[in-house]
């Protein structure tokens, strides 16, 4: 559904944003201005049309000059290759514009997405930002292709045939031009009916279109409880309103066309009957009151254009806004040049929370007082009941969200005073359930190294078992991956995960490791692989599995968002506190997978949550 | 996207017309009217240029003023005259097009109601839906313009070419040259034009599905630093889909200025030949403009022509995409002579049933056999993907469980009528499907009476009732997109009210609870319990203390029953269900620390 926002339309002119727009018609300055001569060129030719007319009938014709009729009609048809030459440049050259417009805002929209922070697609709901992307540049696009130039096409065409019509016969043309009060008086009624119920046919169109993709998703609910026949007859009250608007605008057009034409039929018996008597007492010639009855047909078309170009104006300001507020959002910490040597230099590893205090709303406290410190090379686990804040300090240490309060430390270095780009360089992330991207495996695997070639790749996936599977794909290593791997098992999406981390070599390696349960030999494979990856660098590891907190140098035991126990696997055991009731359950789950009661926390819950409602913003 | 050669051959377009036939002889009278419409006006409109020749013939000749007034008076009237049927010709087919729409809409919408949910989980809601509205378009336009400008392009032709002929044949031989490939271009660039135009459709859905998964994984894309690879991956996209535009533009470009060309070389030709002709004296000044006016009347026609075409081929294609659907058999439905007994005591039987779902290759149940004395409650225990789903869902016929493996009351299921056995049964399936209505519409959903007194008792029981008082207009608060998003538990819970509303005597509940804290389940159930006294009741639940009190409960894994008995018979077999049991003591203790 189209949110509340995007029905809102204002003015047609704006000129800040205005002034903003046409600077993208900057670098195509002079294709601009070509297309302008065209268009002028264009108008004259079309212009030549009736003249030449009038003159194979009065000098041609009349005279029996058949040498006079050879010249016109040779003319006439240089005329009509130039239309179709120039008609041919103008439409190339301004879409041409467009379309590179519409790419060039495109991509400084995407740029701009990828620099902003984390926090701000908590806010905006994906499908939102989609529109912004891709119907708000298309309706600009509109704007420099349908409309720039061609204002300016249809006035030159108007004052033109004005001054054709003065040249021939200044009287006959006061005559011609009383039609045309009427012209536009017609043509704007019918834009503004039509207008009107345009937008309630859409209003219309989409509450069917709602009513049906409900009916359509829910149909099993609505047949259990026996709906169909009152559904049907809501279906049918709505089909009916959708076409009786539709009635209307049929109405609409059943009226404006006829009486359009009417208007030009009273223009031809006006120019008959005046300029006939003309024709007998002043001499003004037959060529002449032909010329004139062609040209007032051509009052219509730039008339009826120009009427159009208010609404294009209108919804290009409203889409113009948007987009310009969304460029407009500031993007996450700049990039310091005094810190782009981090990209460069390793870390060592050592990590330390201070005091931090995060809330995602408000005071809404999901991690509280946390303070602890992970030596360079150390392993720790993350263990908690779901909701405790496991996830939330990957998050804050990877650079998503910085801390309310208390400070986060990396080799010592406060993590708000580094480029986070440069840091994340030096960072690996796995996620429970590892987002893979549509491409290949191999570019998949290839995600955090873009330079290693496919044998180094493949050195990796090797490493931590990922390769065996990959081989027996039907394409191997080119094996397309598809909405987000859902050919893909579990397991595999995991060593997939790991030997893509490995690929990238961090410093620092952050695992949200899976709870759900494999089959006994796949889950070898990953307590080894896992084993391998994280060999001689610092991990920080929310754990689920029993082997993986058995292999970590210590652990520490969130709960509620306080740390409430730390230490190492044997002495939490023996504390007999929160640890040992979770490990207890940790140890009954692994047995009976399929019994356990706490649902898979998702990775990121509000990432998740933005994902289903995407995808129902797409349908 | 079938092409239009394929789809003749699956079906003989012979055939699908006569499936179109009767929604259009619904309307032959207004489309008989429609049609005469176009000829008479027509018929009046070629006779303007006759007034023309007239006219000048005589100012050639010297007229008086008054005569020369007739003649504006006489063009001005057949305008008119023309112009009220071409407002008939227009109201009344394009009318009727739209009236076609609604009701091949409708009848598209009550087949759909009639499949079952097999063929929703084969087909994407997203297609159907385009069935329903772009395919739908296409056989309107067919059936509305198409018809119309068919039958005014040949009304023209047939009508202007006779008079053009009447003037001079050899003109009209030579000017018509150029008209026939305005049909024939406009048919070819047409088709070209329309194919390109969905190429490019189908990569700006390849564009916003890359947005999105940029957006949908922003943390995976920042955590391996990989905003510039993707911004270059999406320039690439951008520039394949500037390419195709620009495709389209060069097209584009080409066809519409060939358009006036080809009608301007007619007109030229008529300027050039019939110029001549005036001079060698064959015809007359009058005769002449004329004839350039009914060479300008063809021009729109022929245009018309070749668009025409293309509406045809691509509502026939439509329509049979749509035909399709009209054509899909309801797998799932009543028998003939299908029984609606009186009564129902609420009494069920399962005999060595094993489903397997359409087209899956493993069993979804396996010899799986039950029996339920009528009031009593059964509590269905397993993990995921264990087939306790599967069992509800056959019993008020979502999908039809094999001959012979569940009966009511004695009576296999299959032979009761469909909306019968449904209305008996209660059913709170695992995902609640809420409709943007109110809260009180939702509950009330497929209860065609029901007091607001009875709606609130229903949201009582189910721990509703003092949520929705606070929500901004209580009952009437409009749920979904316009109104409030209900939180898992509360969706879950209007689920439950909405099957007590119900008062049927069968109730099944899939895993319902799950979203809901163990305090406000407490107090669902005990509510429940007094509901469930009478009533037959079929649970699955993964919490110990929903099931606890169940008649039996069964525990099923991998299609089959694998423990049965009541909560002390199988904590005391210390079994799956004892082991279950101890997990979620644990968990308790750990909420508490």
């Amino acid at each position: 559904m189209i949110p509340a926002d995007e029905d809102l339309l204002g003015r047609a002119y704006d000129r800040r944003l205005m002034r903003r727009l046409l600077g993208y018609l900057g670098p195509y300055r002079g294709q601009v201005a070509f297309a302008v001569v065209v268009a002028l060129a264009d108008t004259l030719v079309q212009l030549a049309g009736p003249y030449l007319t009038k003159e194979a009938i009065d000098n041609g014709i009349r005279h029996r000059d058949l040498g006079h009729l050879d010249r016109v009609a040779l003319l006439y048809l240089g005329v009509l290759v130039m239309g179709f030459g120039l008609g041919y440049l103008q439409t190339q050259v301004m879409q041409r514009v467009g379309q590179h417009i519409m790419v060039d805002l495109r991509m400084a929209l995407f740029r701009h997405l990828q620099r902003l922070p984390v926090s701000y697609f908590d806010r905006q709901p994906v499908g939102r930002i989609m529109t912004r992307v891709t119907n708000d540049v298309d309706v600009l696009n509109e704007l420099f292709t349908a409309g720039v130039v061609s204002i300016v096409g249809d006035l030159f065409t108007l004052v033109g045939i004005l001054i054709a019509m003065g040249r021939l016969n200044v009287e006959l043309m006061g005559v011609a031009f009383s039609v045309l009060p009427l012209i536009v008086v017609v043509t704007l009624t019918f834009r503004s009916k039509v207008r009107k119920s345009f937008r309630e046919i859409r209003t219309r169109l989409a509450r069917m279109n709602a009513f049906l993709n409900e009916n359509l998703t829910g149909m099993s609910t609505v047949q259990i409880l026996n709906r169909e026949p009152r559904n049907f007859e809501e279906f049918r009250r709505v089909n009916a309103g959708h076409r009786d608007v539709n009635l209307q605008a049929v109405f609409y057009h059943s009226v404006f066309f006829p009486v359009l034409e009417l208007v030009g039929a009273l223009a031809v018996s006006l120019i008959v009957w005046y300029g006939g008597r003309q024709v007998m007492w002043t001499g003004i010639t037959l060529g002449t009151l032909v010329a004139f009855i062609q040209y007032t047909q051509r009052f219509f078309r730039p008339i009826s254009d120009l009427s159009e170009k208010y609404n294009i104006l209108q919804q290009a300001m409203a889409s113009s806004e948007r987009v310009f507020d969304l460029l407009d959002t500031a993007p996450e910490a700049a990039v310091a040049p005094a810190t782009e040597r981090a990209r460069l230099d390793p870390l060592r590893g050592h990590l330390e929370l201070d005091r931090v205090w995060f809330a995602y709303r408000d005071e809404d406290w999901v991690l509280q007082d946390i303070s602890f410190a992970v030596e360079p090379g150390e392993r720790i686990a993350l263990v908690g009941a779901t909701g405790s804040g496991k996830t939330t300090v990957a998050n804050l240490v990877l650079g998503f969200y910085g801390p309310q309060r208390g400070t986060i430390r990396i080799d010592g270095r406060d993590l708000g005073d580094l480029d986070p780009r440069a840091l994340r360089r030096r960072m690996g992330l796995v996620l429970q359930d590892p987002f893979l991207f549509s491409g290949t495996i191999e570019s998949n695997l290839r995600l955090g190294a873009p330079d290693l070639d496919l044998a180094e790749l493949q050195r990796a996936a090797r490493e931590v078992h990922a390769h065996e599977f990959i081989e027996q794909l039907p394409h191997g290593y080119a094996t397309p991956v598809r909405e987000r791997g859902a050919t893909l098992s579990v397991g595999q999406k995991q060593l997939l995960a790991f030997a893509r981390a490995l690929a990238a070599d961090p410093d620092v390696l952050i695992l949200d490791e899976a709870t759900s349960s494999v089959d006994t030999h796949t889950e070898a494979l990953i307590q080894s692989g896992l084993r391998r990856l994280m060999q001689g660098r610092t991990c920080l590891v929310i754990a689920h599995r029993l082997s993986t907190i058995q292999d970590v140098d210590r652990i520490v035991v969130l709960h509620h968002g306080r740390v409430r126990e730390m230490g190492t696997h044997a002495e939490l055991l023996e504390r007999r506190g929160i640890y040992y009731r979770l490990y207890q359950l940790q140890y009954l789950g692994g047995r009976r997978a399929g019994f356990r009661v706490e649902s898979i926390e998702p990775p990121f819950p509000a990432l998740m949550a933005r994902i289903v409602d995407s995808s129902m913003d797409l349908a | 996207m079938p092409t239009p050669s394929r789809v003749r051959e699956a079906h003989p377009i012979r055939d699908l017309s006569a499936r179109l036939l009767p929604y259009l002889a619904r309307y032959r009278r207004g489309l008989a009217w429609g049609i005469a419409s176009v000829l008479v006006t027509n018929g009046i409109a070629l006779a303007q240029p006759q007034v023309l020749r007239l006219a000048v013939d005589d100012l050639y000749r010297g007229v008086t003023a008054a005569k020369l007034g007739r003649y504006a008076l006489w063009l001005f009237g057949i305008a008119l005259a023309s112009g009220v049927f071409k407002y008939l010709m227009r109201r009344f087919v394009i009318g009727i097009s739209r009236h076609i729409e609604f009701d091949l809409r409708n009848d598209l919408f009550a087949h759909l109601q009639k499949l079952s949910l097999g063929y929703f989980q084969h087909h994407r809601t997203g297609e159907i839906m385009s069935r329903a509205t772009n395919d739908l378009a296409a056989v309107r336009m067919m059936l509305g313009p198409g018809v119309m400008y068919l039958v005014n392009t040949v009304a023209v032709a047939v009508v202007s070419v006779g008079f053009m002929l009447a003037i001079s044949p050899h003109l009209t031989l030579f000017t018509l040259i150029p008209l026939p490939l305005v049909s024939v271009s406009v048919w070819f660039f047409g088709d070209r034009i329309h194919r390109r135009f969905e190429a490019i459709q189908a990569h700006f859905a390849t564009l916003a599905a890359r947005v999105q998964e940029n957006l949908s994984g922003v943390r995976v894309v920042r955590a391996f630093a990989r905003e510039e690879r993707e911004v270059e991956e999406f320039e690439a996209l951008n520039r394949e889909y500037l390419d195709k535009n620009l495709g389209l533009i060069r097209t584009w470009g080409v066809f519409h200025p060939a358009l006036s060309f080809l009608s301007g070389v007619a007109a030229l030709l008529a300027l050039y030949l019939g110029g001549r002709e005036v001079v060698a004296g064959r015809i007359t000044l009058g005769q002449f403009v004329a004839f350039t006016v009914y060479l300008a009347l063809l021009n729109w026609p022929v245009i018309a022509l070749g668009w025409v075409i293309n509406l045809w081929q691509r509502g026939m294609a439509s329509f049979q995409r749509i035909d399709e659907i009209l054509e899909t058999a309801p797998d799932v439905r009543s028998r003939p002579g299908a029984l609606t007994p009186s009564h129902c005591r609420g009494q069920v039987e399962i005999r060595h049933l094993s489903f397997t779902y359409p087209g899956a290759h493993r069993p979804a149940l396996r010899d799986l056999s039950l029996s339920i004395p009528a009031g009593h409650t059964v509590a269905l225990v397993g993990r995921t993907g264990a087939g306790k789903s599967t069992l509800l869902s056959l019993l008020p016929r979502l999908f039809d469980p094999p001959p012979g493996t569940i009966f009511l009351d004695g009576v296999d299921v299959l032979e009761y009528d469909l909306s019968w056995l449904r209305s008996r049964v209660a059913f709170v399936p695992q995902e609640t499907f809420l409709f943007s209505v109110t809260v009180e519409e939702n509950i009330r959903y497929g209860v065609d009476r029901a007091s607001p007194e009875a709606v609130e008792r229903a949201a009582r029981i189910a721990q509703l009732d003092s949520e929705v008082r606070n929500f901004p207009n209580g009952y009437r608060t409009l749920v979904g997109e316009r109104g409030i998003t209900l939180s898992g538990g509360q969706r879950q819970r209007t689920a439950i009210a909405r099957a007590v509303l119900r008062d049927a005597p069968l109730l099944l509940l899939d895993d319902c609870l799950s979203s809901v804290d163990t305090h406000t389940e407490e107090g669902i159930l005990h509510g429940l319990r007094s509901e469930m006294r009478g009533r037959t009741a079929l649970l699955v639940s993964h919490r110990v203390s929903t099931v606890r009190e169940a008649d039996a409960i069964v525990v099923l894994d991998q299609g089959a029953i694998v423990e049965r008995g009541t909560h002390d018979d199988l904590l005391a077999m210390g079994g799956r269900y004892a082991e279950l049991h101890r997990q979620q003591q644990l968990e308790e203790e750990l909420e508490a620390s």
